[in-house]
């Protein structure tokens, strides 16, 4: 099983910073990004998280824009938001907008990393599925 | 306190209305009414007297008509020479006083020359002379005639009836009889009415024919003179010209009314005079009852509307203060929630260093559960992780320390306030909500005065102005926060580049529960207080609003002592500070 592929953002950079370093120091790949833009743009340089832990309340573009603007553009990567006490409804939003899941921040570690791996594995099981019908699509032409 | 005056003005307009509003239809009734009375009565009265001196001069002329009859009967019945005789005379006499009440005084038969041929009566005239006596000649002239009253030989007031008789010689003679005075003037006296009103008569030359009376003698010419000025009467045209009258003919007597009436073909006028308060005497004593009514009409709506008015405003006072101590409630209510969506806010700016710390903990503890010996990497890293913990901590100082400068003003009482100073709190702890919002904060700062304000309402009003400022701008933009001084007045000015108000909601914005926000995110409580606040210091707020292009709110709080506040203006070094968050 391939480990864990993580991208953090949020504009506190020690938080991320210290974050990242744990979640590294139990074998996951983190990568940063420190506003919504420059996590789509790092998304769209090629890399390739399978999840994305989001804060809501973020400058310029909103934990929200940036939800929408990658389950646009991404599909398949799946995002689990990052709230305060006071955004758990936007958090809620979020969910509808569909964010996998939401965590309150300081949040516990273990349950993040849970979490990320339900996600992963969500995502595994969707692109499993993708394949497995680009295959059958690939049988049903090589059948005619 | 102008709080009283406004009061008392209050009552006195307020009964001012209420007691013109009472007394005019009351007056108009009266007064119509009182007219009304007073038109009918009088025409009522008028036409009384008429009525009766009419028919007492007719009585009076039947009178004379009857004694004259009498003596045309006489003289064309009876033969010359029984006239003639003295004794025969004297017959004739008692026969007529026998059966007419004695009205008849005497007769006499008097020659063509004016010599008395014969007499019989109570006076010794004998044989007379009467040719140059104004009656005989009238009576030779006319054939029969009624005389004035006059003195006569006999030098007693007298009149006389005369009437010719022609005999078969073509010799003219008159039979005269004298009227007894006292029956005529019974006749006449026998008119009264009420407690003045009496009658009298008078001939063409002004001379009383009823008695002998000096104020009467006075009258007399004024009376004749007005009667022939008044118009003919209204029975004029088919009956006996009666004229009325009122003046007020004898000096230092009283206004009274005169019915004036010719009688015995116009010679003489019968004059009926009444004093006016005699008269309508009834109609007086009406006007007197109708002016008690009217008097104690006007005093119970004076005191009613009094009563009234005081009453209405003790009530308005009362709901004064009531909606007040309401008000104040308000205040408090929406206080405690600025408070929570202030605490909210702190809440999450604390949460982010606190979060940075946990996770720091978190890996120092990893570094140390990792391996017995710590490498001189883990051992640098853990520095690191300590000194961010340590940063981390005074940012939550920071933080507390915002909040406690807020808290510390929550002291309602009355004070100078330095306006600056806490409008700069307040954006403090505004920064990291408006800063993720996206929302630049430009202060425009000049120096004013301090303001005699109690600091936790100022603080309400800038912390409504400002959450509502943030709120408007879910897209970011511009929050303007400005003070300067103009006319005696500080202005603070929160703008924004939000959503604007519509028109519609512009005039309902400060009433208390509007809101426009979703069920559960606002009370609608916000710019009520902040009204109420403004209010109350006796300032004022104004609105301007553009619908996509941003709203902006102006409070003006006058400042109380000009000279003592000339003196506390702020000194220039912090005159213009144009801070900008970090956007």
């Amino acid at each position: 099983m391939n480990s864990l592929k993580i991208m953090l953002v949020d504009d506190e950079a020690p938080f991320v910073d210290a974050l990242a370093k744990r979640l590294a120091h139990r074998g996951i790949t983190v990568g940063k990004a420190f506003s919504g833009d420059e996590a789509l743009e790092r998304l769209t340089e090629g890399e390739n998280p399978e999840v994305v832990v989001l804060d809501v309340k973020m400058p310029g573009m909103d934990g929200i824009q940036a939800l929408e603007e990658i389950k646009r553009r991404f599909p398949l990567v799946e995002v689990i938001m990052l709230t305060g006490h006071a955004t758990v409804e936007s958090a809620i939003q979020g969910m509808k907008l569909g964010a996998y899941d939401y965590l309150m921040k300081p949040c516990d570690l273990d349950e993040l990393i849970r979490k990320a791996g339900e996600a992963s594995a969500k995502k595994r099981g969707h692109e499993q599925k993708i394949l497995e019908a680009q295959a059958q699509h690939i049988a049903l032409r090589m059948g005619d | 306190m102008s709080d009283t005056s406004y009061y008392r003005s209050l009552t006195r307009s307020m009964f001012l209305k209420v007691a013109l509003v009472s007394l005019t239809p009351m007056l108009i009734i009266i007064f119509v009414a009182a007219w009304l009375f007073h038109t009918s009565y009088t025409e009522k009265v008028v036409s009384h007297l008429e009525e009766l001196v009419e028919r007492h001069a007719q009585s009076i002329d039947s009178f004379l008509y009857s004694r004259t009859a009498e003596m045309r009967m006489l003289a064309a019945a009876a033969p010359l020479e029984a006239l003639r005789d003295q004794e025969n005379l004297e017959r004739l006499l008692l026969i007529m006083q026998e059966q007419y009440d004695g009205v008849f005084v005497d007769l006499g038969l008097v020659a063509e020359d004016g010599v008395q041929a014969a007499y019989a009566g109570p006076f010794q005239l004998g044989r007379a002379r009467y040719a140059d006596a104004a009656w005989f000649r009238t009576v030779m002239e006319r054939g029969i005639y009624v005389s004035d009253v006059f003195l006569g030989l006999r030098g007693l007031p007298h009149f006389i009836v005369g009437v010719r008789r022609v005999d078969d010689q073509g010799r003219a003679w008159v039979l005269r009889s004298t009227i007894d005075f006292v029956a005529f003037t019974d006749l006449v006296r026998s008119i009264r009415l009420g407690q003045t009103g009496h009658a009298y008569i008078v001939n063409q030359q002004g001379e009383l024919q009823t008695g002998e009376s000096e104020t009467l003698a006075e009258e007399i010419p004024t009376v004749l003179k007005l009667a022939a000025r008044t118009g003919a009467g209204a029975r004029a045209e088919n009956g006996r010209d009666v004229r009325v009258f009122t003046a007020e003919i004898l000096s230092g007597g009283s206004e009274a009314i005169y019915v004036t009436a010719p009688i015995k073909g116009g010679d003489w006028t019968l004059v009926f005079r009444q004093e006016e308060r005699d008269a309508f005497a009834d109609l007086y004593r009406a006007r007197n009852v109708d002016l008690a009514v009217m008097a104690a009409g006007t005093l119970a709506i004076i005191v009613m509307a009094w009563l009234v008015s005081r009453q209405t405003v003790e009530r308005i006072e009362a709901s004064d203060r009531e909606k007040e101590l309401v008000n104040e409630q308000f205040i408090e209510a929406g206080k405690l929630a600025s408070v929570g969506e202030l605490a909210a806010g702190i809440a999450h700016e604390i949460n982010n260093p606190v979060a940075i710390m946990v996770e720091e903990a978190g890996w120092i503890d990893d570094l140390l559960t990792d391996g017995e010996q710590l490498s001189a990497d883990n051992r640098a890293e853990i520095v690191r992780a300590l000194a961010q913990i340590r940063t981390q901590g005074s940012r939550c100082k920071d933080i507390t320390h915002k909040l406690l400068s807020f808290a510390r003003r929550t002291d309602p009482s009355i004070a100078e306030v330095s306006l600056n100073e806490l409008v700069d709190e307040i954006l403090a702890i505004s920064e990291q909500r408006a800063r993720l919002a996206n929302i630049r904060i430009e202060r425009r700062f000049l120096p004013v005065p301090t303001i005699v304000a109690s600091a936790a309402e100022m603080q309400q009003v800038l912390l409504n102005l400002i959450n509502n400022a943030v709120d408007a701008m879910d897209k970011g933009g511009v929050l303007k926060v400005a003070t300067w001084l103009e006319d005696r007045q500080v202005v603070l000015q929160v703008s924004d580049t939000g959503h604007g108000i519509p028109q519609a909601n512009l005039q309902r914005i400060f009433d208390p529960f509007f809101t426009t926000k979703p069920v559960g995110r606002g009370t609608g409580l916000g710019l009520s207080i902040v009204y109420g606040i403004v209010q109350k210091m006796g300032g004022d707020i104004r609105v301007s609003s553009t619908v996509g292009v941003g709203s902006t709110f102006s409070v003006f709080i006058p400042v109380k002592d000009t000279q003592k506040a000339a003196a506390e203006v702020e000194t220039p070094g912090r005159m213009v500070r144009n801070k900008e968050a970090k956007a």
